[in-house]
């Protein structure tokens, strides 16, 4: 396959043995004109190091002020096939779960109305489709929605949420997450398809504290799986790993971060109220340990990229929530939350630089969660902290 | 021809109708699963049924033409049954064990990679780069093929003391999880941004271009309409850029990448930490970055040789300390090592117990 372009430089990346992202730019050229265009201004961007796509373009499909991002090429001259070349996100199912016969459909329609080129997924989740024109818009719409699939979330909105595999394939998961993902990105229909927000709002949802889908890092409101009560422990299976070659001494018991465990060569035994539920032992003991019984989740709230002022890990909210379906009452917490923040941000900011902003008195008492240890790190060190009047009066 | 009729609102279709029926009638009963090699694993449920995983690298990129042959796959030996990971691994979802080895040497044979489970290697997390973004100053894709066929045997076949999470973003902005993975690769720039005034008054907000800017680094130029950098100020985010595209933050020659290291996600064992800057800057060096991909390599060889098993990147700089990080690495230590921001309180050394 050998279009207009030479591309010298990027036909060095189609050599080695990790997949190539060229070889499959160059599958798309026999979709349509477009990949190629792409071949040739990325080949130019290699040799002067430097990008060459303007700046967002606000573009659509009726009724939605997002799910599509408007991208036009600065070299349109040069490269015509790539004057429009704009990005589709198509929400994707909790769990990242397809059948062929679903992927092979939105293969046909995107190699009819795009450039035959993805993202399996973008960073947030979406199924990306990558290359289209501003006319072929509303028909790809027409196709994809008429057989059940959607547009994701851009700008300020309800971003699409993600979810981790969950109860589908993982025994530690703790709360439902798929479910609860495919429910809230359902109960936030508008909020994801009219941008009306000051900025991005991201869900994440993980089964536990591995956090495979990166809640707590990457999300703006993290759910995360937990439980209340003993972890349950197969004294037989402790046996199988010791047997098996394990050393439970230095991998397990020393590494225990709250050294709640011991092991004496028949009996493990978990202090479970030292136990600070970070995962460790039942990640690498599956058989022989499990969560325990009584499940929920945890609520964090603020996690972002560095832009603006820094980088933000999400913090403690609610160390406990019961997510059981309908989730009415995660619904309603994640409802409060979000109101606060849409009625007191600035544009282009987000929950947790709000906070950061506000107090998190301020936040905390809107949301109507008391204070709890679970919430900090550790108390406050400096002796400047405000009363309000309701203090007074207790 | 006419176009169907388009709904809306509608949101995803229900993940239920893409789940095999092993895992339908199995949904929260899993009991335990085993990682058979580095590109499959057993999943048991409490009655006993099983399923079993094939996962295989892909580019995230992905042609149409490369899914329909992963979907052929999937018809073939899993009933057209597959998910993808969350780091764009594909899996295929096996229910028929004797069909799995089959798969295994027919994804082989396509020169698909088998592997990423365990402590090993897996996807790198990246970006759009040059391929589609107007921010980016460097190409994540191509960053990821280089780095990966160097590292390839980390992903099919050689353990580590724990799993090594990779990410490349293409600028600060950080579409991918670089500020919380053990190794990553954040393109960066190092020069205040060049203002085209005439069209800063023409395109631009003032007032939101200067509220833009974290450190207060813009003032409004209103004589001219325009705005002013205050030169010493600018830690050339490019935020600025975001709001306003004249004010011009891309610069070929001196826009490259830093490595930083030690992040994780995870609250296993230690809490999740913000990866640290352990290398400023690599110029770009297309198309394969030798310079970068050697630096991963030596940080990636160096905590294989030192970390405890099940130690992540962060947890075993933690336990020798960050001066012994630089030693052992042999990466020089420089003044943008010193944190002058957000987190500068949080960083610098409070105390006289230290090692050289």
């Amino acid at each position: 396959m050998s279009g207009k372009h030479k591309t010298p430089m990027l036909d060095e990346l189609e050599k080695g043995p990790w997949p190539s992202f060229i070889t499959e730019i160059k599958k798309a050229t026999k979709i349509g004109p477009m990949a190629d265009d792409e071949l040739g201004q990325l080949e130019k961007s290699f040799r002067t190091k430097r990008g060459y796509w303007k700046h967002g373009g606000i573009v659509g499909v009726l009724g939605y002020g997002g799910g599509v991002i408007g991208r036009y090429s600065s070299l349109p001259e040069e490269f015509p096939n790539v004057a429009h070349f704009h990005t589709v996100r198509l929400n994707q199912p909790s769990g990242f779960f397809y059948t062929a016969e679903a992927l092979k459909m939105i293969c046909d329609i995107w190699d009819k109305y795009g450039s035959g080129l993805t993202n399996m997924h973008g960073s947030t989740g979406d199924l990306v489709l990558l290359g289209t024109t501003t006319e072929n818009l509303e028909p790809l719409f027409a196709e994809y929605s008429s057989r059940g699939w959607d547009l994701g979330g851009s700008g300020s909105a309800m971003r699409t949420p993600s979810c981790c595999v969950g109860m589908a394939r993982c025994e530690w998961a703790c709360i439902d997450s798929m479910a609860i993902c495919n429910d809230l990105t359902q109960h936030f229909q508008d909020e994801l398809h009219r941008p009306a927000y000051p900025y991005k709002f991201k869900i994440k949802v993980s089964g536990c504290a591995c956090d495979c889908v990166a809640a707590i890092a990457r999300a703006d409101c993290s759910i995360i799986g937990t439980w209340k009560g003993n972890i349950q422990i197969d004294q037989a299976e402790v046996k199988n790993y010791a047997d098996g070659g394990m050393d439970i001494q230095a991998e397990i018991i020393d590494m225990c971060p709250t050294d709640c465990m011991s092991y004496d060569g028949k009996q493990m035994k978990i202090n479970d109220v030292q136990c600070n539920r970070c995962m460790h032992c039942i990640a690498k003991m599956t058989k022989a340990l499990r969560p325990g019984k009584e499940k929920g989740a945890s609520i964090l709230i603020g996690s972002k990229a560095p832009i603006v002022v820094g980088s933000l890990l999400s913090w403690v909210i609610v160390p406990f929530i019961k997510a059981e379906p309908p989730f009415e009452e995660l619904t309603e917490l994640i409802d409060k939350i979000i109101e606060w923040w849409d009625d007191n941000a600035k544009p282009r900011e987000r929950i947790g630089e709000l906070i950061e902003v506000k107090g998190m008195r301020p936040f905390l008492e809107a949301i109507g969660v008391p204070p709890q240890p679970q919430q900090v790190r550790e108390p406050r060190k400096d002796p400047f902290f405000f009363w309000s009047e309701s203090d007074f009066k207790n | 021809m006419a176009l169907p009729q388009r709904q809306t609102d509608i949101g995803p279709p229900h993940f239920e109708q893409f789940l095999p029926p092993v895992i339908k009638s199995n949904y929260g009963k899993w009991k335990y699963h085993e990682v058979i090699t580095p590109g499959t694993m057993k999943h048991v449920a409490e009655g006993g049924d099983e399923l079993y995983t094939v996962r295989v690298a892909s580019p995230r990129i992905l042609s149409t033409e490369t899914i329909r042959d992963i979907c052929d796959m999937a018809e073939k030996y899993c009933d057209g049954y597959l998910r993808f990971t969350t780091r764009n691994n594909v899996e295929f979802l096996v229910s028929d064990k004797s069909k799995m080895d089959p798969l295994v040497a027919e994804l082989k044979q396509k020169k698909y990679s088998v592997g990423g489970i365990g402590p090993r290697v897996s996807n790198i997390i990246h970006t759009q780069g040059w391929v589609h973004c107007h921010s980016a100053c460097t190409d994540a894709s191509g960053i990821v093929k280089a780095i990966m066929d160097e590292l390839h045997d980390y992903f099919t076949t050689k353990e580590l003391p724990n799993k090594v999470r990779l990410a490349v973003a293409c600028c600060v902005n950080m579409c991918g999880a670089v500020h919380c993975s053990d190794i990553a690769v954040v393109a960066v720039h190092r020069k205040v941004p060049t203002i085209d005034d005439e069209n800063v008054g023409k395109m631009c907000e003032i007032p939101t271009t200067v509220s833009s800017c974290p450190t207060s680094a813009i003032r409004p130029n209103p004589k001219n309409k325009t705005i002013t950098i205050n030169e010493e100020k600018c830690m050339y985010c490019g935020n600025c850029f975001t709001v306003c595209p004249p004010i011009e933050i891309h610069n070929p020659e001196n826009d490259g990448v830093a490595i930083v290291v030690g992040g994780k996600i995870s609250s296993l064992r230690t809490d999740p930490k913000f990866s640290k800057l352990a290398i400023p800057f690599f110029f770009n060096e297309p198309p394969r970055w030798p310079k970068v991909v050697d630096a991963i390599k030596n940080i990636l060889n160096v905590y294989a040789e030192n970390a405890k098993k099940h130690e992540r990147v962060g947890e075993w700089i933690e336990r020798v300390g960050w001066e012994e990080f630089f030693k052992l690495t042999g990466i020089e230590f420089t003044f943008q090592h010193i944190d002058d921001f957000t987190f500068m309180r949080d960083t610098l050394r409070t105390s006289a117990a230290f090692k050289y």
